[in-house]
């Protein structure tokens, strides 16, 4: 009986340390062809050549245009979700009754269990089509459609941790406003917000992470042109669709074409673990605030 | 208008554009959802669902994808589930407060927020490459297994958490030992709980694309993939493949597969919301 019982408990431990066989995994992984990539390729050139085109004879590997293009798409999409996250978050948190908060929030969160290969689909043949009705130098590839989109796609990540940032910012603070005459707007605003604020830009943080690593609206909607540009209206490419374009494609194992996509990952890999880290970060400091 | 009014009318309006952004999200999902299915609803038919794909687009269909997507659910379940539930009773039941267990809960938290496609790099040189599976089916599994497990560890605590500690000490004063009382009464009784995160998980699985690019699932199989060995497609790939293309019958056929895979997202969502639902009316400790 006793051994039985050591046994069981050895096979939990090991189930939970394949988290950490994973992450080491990971690591190794990336680690392992990225040593290898700058074996050949100068780092020096990777983080400030401004061309990106290892498919080509005139092989070029600066990472900068792939970098503006993840970061241009992840800036439209969060200039999407953010002002519309954080007034579904205000509005439900300070006007709405309690029954509607709780029929609306799952109702939400459905828009992030859409796989994001529909998205894609919504962003090349519905919102680029309506968008260049009115703006007619849209190209069919383009930053602006899939970024709205990935807004779309991330305004519940935004809404409910910020929700829940706001939901546990002490009552006594909400109606010491509402007794000095302020509105629920002003002290949603004066107050509550600013009380909560490290756990909505944990929110934020969180979001601007997933959209980094976000892939299949991007590799359809976005084009696949490295370019280093700003502008949201011409085809640009992310980090995530080269990989995805690579993938694809009969690049020979082994090769500097191959080590790219690890070395475009480990980029990605550090962008998003910093962010999260940040992120977690200041939620686990927000909550030692109020307690 | 004085600054009094001036604010009350504020409030007011802010009462609407907070209602308009709630409902803003739910419903431009609803009309991407009537334009997809404007859009498929025509190409869908028993043909396309018993079709194998095909250079011409009438004839096309979607058998190897969805049969692949089932393939690959069921064998991600049965990888993943047991080791999830494993883990969360580890860390729950079993975890001691020190540096070791703090090190795997930051480190869950870690790769819950790792992207997707990082995890095909992975499968793609461990799975794939270092074990040999080529781009099969249990590469497939075994890479999204990984991917989902962080969700399934998660609400695995959270379930097992919302079992009382009544419940444990009666099991114990009968004399019971800590892994029979976690068998016969703790994993009962958080079951449906386990049952919804899993579930969750697996929907979200269905619906990922990028790692089983990365890994090398095929885009076209003109076959069933019969084997854990053999290689595959899934929904999503083939809804990219046809998505990808600029033929205006190709993006029709899209959203007739997207139709089919919304339709299984949806049903999984809302069987686990049900499950839910059940268990929360059923814990009345």
């Amino acid at each position: 009986m006793k051994i039985k019982e050591k046994v069981i408990e050895k096979l939990l431990w090991f189930s939970s340390f394949v988290t950490i066989l994973t992450t080491l995994g990971i690591i190794w992984v990336l680690i392992f062809e990225t040593v290898q990539f700058f074996g050949e390729v100068p780092i020096l050139d990777f983080l400030t050549d401004t061309q990106w085109t290892p498919l080509f004879t005139q092989k070029h590997f600066g990472i900068l245009p792939l970098l503006s293009g993840t970061l241009l798409t992840t800036f439209i999409a969060i200039s999407v979700a953010l002002p519309i996250g954080l007034a579904i978050a205000i509005y439900l948190n300070e006007y709405a009754s309690s029954k509607f908060r709780q029929t609306v929030k799952p109702m939400l969160e459905l828009l992030a269990a859409v796989p994001t290969v529909v998205y894609g689909y919504f962003a090349l043949l519905f919102v680029t089509p309506l968008l260049q009705t009115f703006i007619p130098n849209l190209s069919g590839f383009n930053a602006l459609s899939p970024g709205i989109v990935m807004g779309i796609m991330i305004i519940p990540l935004i809404s409910s941790l910020s929700e829940d940032a706001m939901y546990s910012v002490p009552r006594y603070l909400r109606e010491g406003a509402l007794a000095l005459g302020s509105t629920r707007l002003q002290t949603a605003l004066k107050v509550v917000v600013p009380a909560a604020s490290s756990g909505i830009i944990a929110s934020v943080i969180l979001a601007v992470s997933r959209a980094i690593g976000e892939t299949m609206i991007v590799a359809i909607a976005a084009g696949q042109q490295p370019r280093l540009t700003l502008n949201p209206l011409v085809p640009v490419e992310t980090i995530t669709a080269y990989i995805v374009q690579v993938s694809l494609g009969d690049v020979p194992h082994g090769s500097v074409e191959y080590r790219t996509i690890f070395a475009a990952g480990m980029a990605l890999f550090v962008l998003t673990f910093i962010l999260n880290n940040i992120s977690f970060w200041l939620r686990r400091k927000f909550r030692e605030v109020y307690e | 208008m004085s600054n009094i009014k001036l604010n009350r009318f504020k409030d007011n309006l802010f009462r609407y554009v907070g209602l308009f952004c709630t409902f803003l999200g739910l419903l431009v999902l609803l009309v991407f959802i009537l334009d997809i299915v404007v859009d498929g609803v025509q190409a869908l038919d028993i043909g396309f669902l018993t079709s194998l794909p095909s250079r011409k687009a009438e004839d096309a269909g979607i058998l190897p994808a969805w049969v692949g997507s089932i393939w690959i659910m069921v064998l991600t379940a049965f990888i993943t589930f047991p080791l999830g539930v494993a883990a969360g009773i580890h860390l729950e039941e079993y975890g001691k407060k020190n540096w070791l267990t703090s090190l795997l809960e930051i480190n869950i938290a870690n790769l819950a927020g790792v992207p997707s496609i990082i995890y095909g790099l992975l499968g793609l040189e461990i799975f794939s490459r270092l074990f040999g599976l080529g781009p099969s089916v249990l590469t497939g599994s075994l890479t999204l297994a990984l991917l989902i497990l962080p969700i399934v560890i998660v609400s695995t605590r959270e379930a097992l958490k919302a079992v009382p500690k009544s419940l444990r000490e009666a099991s114990y004063a009968m004399g019971a030992s800590k892994w029979q009382t976690i068998w016969h009464q703790v994993i009962p009784a958080s079951f449906g709980g386990i049952l919804t995160g899993v579930i969750l998980a697996l929907s979200r699985a269905v619906g990922e694309t990028a790692p089983l690019i990365v890994i090398g699932a095929l885009t076209y199989v003109p076959y069933l993939p019969e084997h854990p060995l053999d290689e595959f497609t899934v929904l999503p790939i083939q809804i990219f493949n046809w998505v990808t293309r600029p033929q205006q019958a190709f993006s029709t056929n899209a959203a007739a597969a997207i139709i089919v895979l919304l339709a299984l997202t949806f049903f999984m969502n809302g069987v686990a919301i049900y499950l839910r639902n059940r268990h929360q009316n059923k814990l009345k400790w």
